[in-house]
C-alpha cells in the first residue's frame, strides 16, 4: 500500500535535485553570493553533488529493506544529477577559481589529497555516467553491472574529500556513516535476511529485480 | 606640496566607497605629512607598482612599509566596508564566514579593560577607553592574507604594539609575548560547540616580533570603531603573518620567558606552526598558499613571500629554516 503511494512522488526527484542549481542561479543573479563567491559556489554545487550520490546509493537498500521497487528506478537520475553538480564543481574549481591554469590546476591535484580524492572520484563517475543509458546497458550486458559497481567506490571516494578539507569533521561523518550502513546494507547476507523478514519466498523476487537493472 | 595634497583625497574619492570620508581634516593633514613623497606617490600609482617610482632619494628615504587613505603600498584599493565586516573568520562565533556578522551583532565590547601581565616591571589594567587615547593613533592599510587562501586589504586604525610594551617595560627575561581572547560563552555560541576547542583563543608573538613596528593594535576600521566581528574592542593585525596569528577580543597580555601553547597550535600542530608567516614555499595541507583570492578579484594572485612585508620583517627571520619554523 504504502508502496503505491509514495511511488506517486518519485517525479519529485527532477524538481527536487534541481532545486539547489536554480536557488544558485537566483542567488547568483540576484548577487546575493557571500563576497566569496568561488567558495559559495564550490560549496553550492559540492553539497548537492554528495547528498545526489549518497541517495543513489540509497535506492537499493530501500529496495531491499522495505521492499520499494520504484526506488530502484530512481538511481539513474539520481546519479546524473549528482554528475551534473560534480561537473559544475569541477568547472568552479578550474574554471572560476583558477582561470583554466592547467600548470596551477595540476600542482594543486597532485599535492593536495583531498583534491585527488575528489579528481578520482569524478574521473570514476564518468564512464557510469555515459553508460546510464538503455543501448549501453545492452551492449556491455554483465559487464554494466559491474562497471556500474564503481559507485561504492565513488561515494567513499567522494566523503573522503569533503572530510579532508572539513574544519569541522563532523558533517563527513555523518554522511561516512551513512554511507557505511548502506554499503552494510548490499552484503549478501543482509540482503536476504530483510527479505527473509519481509515475506517468505521474497528473495526470488529479488534476484529478478536484480538482473532486470 | 600644494599640488600633493590636492591629489590624493581626488584618488582616494575615485577609488573607493565612501567609508573613506570618514577622515577628518586633522587625521587627513597628518596622513598626508607621513606620506608625502612615499604613500602619496604610491597611492596614485598604477596597480602593478613598477613605473611609480618617485624620485630616488624619495624612495629610499620615506617610502612607508604599509598604505595609508584607503590604498595598500602596492597600490592596490582597500575592501569595501561592508566585505570586511560580513566575511569574517572569527570560530568563537562561527565556523562559517558568512554569519559571524549577525552572531556577533549583540557582542558587548563595554566596558573592557585589557591587563598587561608577565616579565614587566609595571604590570597595568588598561581600560580600552584610554587604550584608544594613550597612544597616537594611526591609520594603515594592511593586506590580509587568511590561511585558507583569501586576502583583503582593510584600512584599520590603532597604534604600534610596540607603544603599550614600552609602557609597561618588559624585563629582561622576557622572550615572548602571549595574548590571551576573551571567553564569553553566553555570547560566543562556538564557544559552547561540544566538538571543541580550547578555548580561550591564545596566541603569541617573540617579543622582537612583537616591537616590529609593522605589529599593530588595532582599536577601529574605516575611521569607525572596530565592528564586534573583526574583533572589537581591540585585535591584532600582524600583516606579514596569516590572519590566525592576530588575536581578536583580547583581554590579557602576558609576557613569558618560554614560548606559549598557542590555541592552533595546541588543536592541529601539523597543520599550524607557532610562526605562521604568510610563505607561498611552506604549504598547508587543505589550501593554496602559493596563491590566493582577493575577495572582489575574479582571479587568483600570486602569494607574496611575507605577503609583501618583506623588506620590514624578514630580518627577523635571519638564519631560519622557515620551512621547519612555519
Ligand atoms: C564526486 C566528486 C565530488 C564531490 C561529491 C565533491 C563534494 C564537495 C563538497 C561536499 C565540498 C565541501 C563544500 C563545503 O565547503 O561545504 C567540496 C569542496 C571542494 N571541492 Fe569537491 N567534490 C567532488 C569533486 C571535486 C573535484 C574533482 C575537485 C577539483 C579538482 C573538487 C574541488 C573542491 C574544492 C576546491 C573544494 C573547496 C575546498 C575548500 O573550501 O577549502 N571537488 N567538494
Amino acid at each position: 500500500m504504502i508502496n503505491i503511494s509514495l511511488k506517486r512522488f518519485a517525479w519529485l526527484v527532477h524538481p527536487l535535485a534541481l532545486l539547489p542549481l536554480a536557488l544558485l542561479a537566483v542567488d547568483t543573479a540576484l548577487d546575493n553570493l557571500s563576497v566569496n563567491f568561488i567558495q559559495d559556489i564550490t560549496e553550492r554545487t559540492g553539497i548537492p553533488a554528495l547528498v545526489l550520490l549518497v541517495l543513489s546509493i540509497a535506492c537499493t537498500p530501500l529496495n531491499t529493506v522495505f521492499g520499494w521497487k520504484w526506488a530502484v528506478a530512481l538511481r539513474k537520475p539520481l546519479g546524473l544529477y549528482a554528475f551534473l553538480y560534480v561537473c559544475l564543481h569541477l568547472l568552479t574549481f578550474t574554471a572560476l577559481d583558477y582561470g583554466l591554469d592547467w600548470g596551477a590546476i595540476a600542482t594543486e591535484v597532485g599535492e593536495k589529497r583531498y583534491i585527488l580524492v575528489g579528481t578520482a572520484a569524478f574521473l570514476l563517475l564518468v564512464p557510469l555516467a555515459l553508460t546510464s543509458n538503455k543501448a549501453a546497458m545492452r551492449r556491455l550486458g554483465k559487464n554494466w553491472k559491474r562497471l556500474h559497481l564503481l559507485v561504492y567506490a565513488i561515494v567513499p571516494l567522494a566523503v573522503l574529500h569533503y572530510l579532508w578539507l572539513s574544519k569541522d569533521p563532523r558533517p563527513a561523518l555523518l554522511f561516512g556513516a551513512a554511507t557505511g550502513v548502506l554499503l552494510l546494507l548490499r552484503l549478501p547476507v543482509l540482503r536476504r535476511a530483510f527479505s527473509a523478514l519481509r515475506k517468505p519466498g521474497a528473495s526470488v523476487d529479488r534476484q529478478k529485480t536484480d538482473t532486470a537493472m | 606640496m600644494n599640488a600633493r595634497r590636492r591629489t590624493w583625497p581626488q584618488i582616494a574619492a575615485s577609488e573607493i566607497t565612501p567609508e573613506h570620508i570618514y577622515r577628518s581634516r586633522r587625521q587627513f593633514l597628518r596622513a598626508a605629512g607621513a606620506s608625502i613623497g612615499a604613500g602619496l606617490l604610491v597611492a596614485c600609482a598604477p596597480s602593478d607598482g613598477s613605473s611609480a617610482a618617485p624620485t630616488p632619494a624619495a624612495d629610499a628615504t620615506s617610502r612607508l612599509p604599509y598604505g595609508v587613505g584607503t590604498v595598500d603600498e602596492l597600490g592596490k584599493a582597500a575592501n569595501s566596508f561592508e566585505q570586511i565586516t560580513t566575511y569574517n573568520n572569527y570560530y568563537e562565533f562561527s565556523t562559517g564566514k558568512e554569519e559571524v556578522h549577525t552572531l556577533a551583532s549583540g557582542f558587548k565590547t563595554e566596558p573592557w579593560t585589557v591587563a598587561v601581565d608577565g616579565l614587566v616591571g609595571k604590570p597595568q589594567s588598561f581600560d580600552i577607553d584610554d587604550l584608544r587615547t594613550m597612544f597616537d593613533q594611526e591609520e594603515r592599510v594592511y593586506r590580509l592574507r587568511c590561511v585558507e587562501g583569501w586576502s583583503m586589504v582593510i584600512p584599520w586604525q590603532g597604534f604600534a604594539l610596540s607603544k603599550l610594551l614600552k609602557a609597561v617595560e618588559p624585563s629582561a627575561a622576557a622572550k615572548f609575548v602571549r595574548f590571551e581572547s576573551v571567553s564569553r560563552p553566553e555570547e560566543m555560541p562556538g564557544q559552547n560547540d561540544i566538538f571543541s576547542f580550547q578555548w580561550p583563543y591564545v596566541e603569541a608573538l617573540r617579543l622582537d616580533e612583537a616591537m616590529n613596528d609593522l605589529a599593530l593594535v588595532v582599536t577601529g576600521l574605516y575611521g569607525k570603531p572596530l565592528p564586534a566581528q573583526n574583533g572589537a574592542p581591540l585585535r591584532l593585525a600582524l600583516p606579514w603573518k596569516y590572519g590566525f596569528k592576530s588575536a581578536k577580543a583580547i583581554v590579557k597580555i602576558t609576557l613569558t620567558a618560554e614560548q606559549p601553547a598557542t590555541f592552533w597550535t595546541t588543536a592541529n600542530a601539523a597543520e599550524y606552526g607557532f610562526y605562521g608567516n604568510v610563505n607561498p614555499d611552506v604549504d598547508h595541507p587543505r589550501w593554496s598558499q602559493r596563491s590566493e583570492r582577493r575577495i572582489g578579484e575574479l582571479s587568483r594572485q600570486r602569494t607574496l613571500m611575507f605577503n609583501g612585508y618583506e623588506s620590514s620583517v624578514a630580518a627577523l627571520y635571519q638564519g631560519m629554516d622557515l620551512a621547519v619554523n612555519y
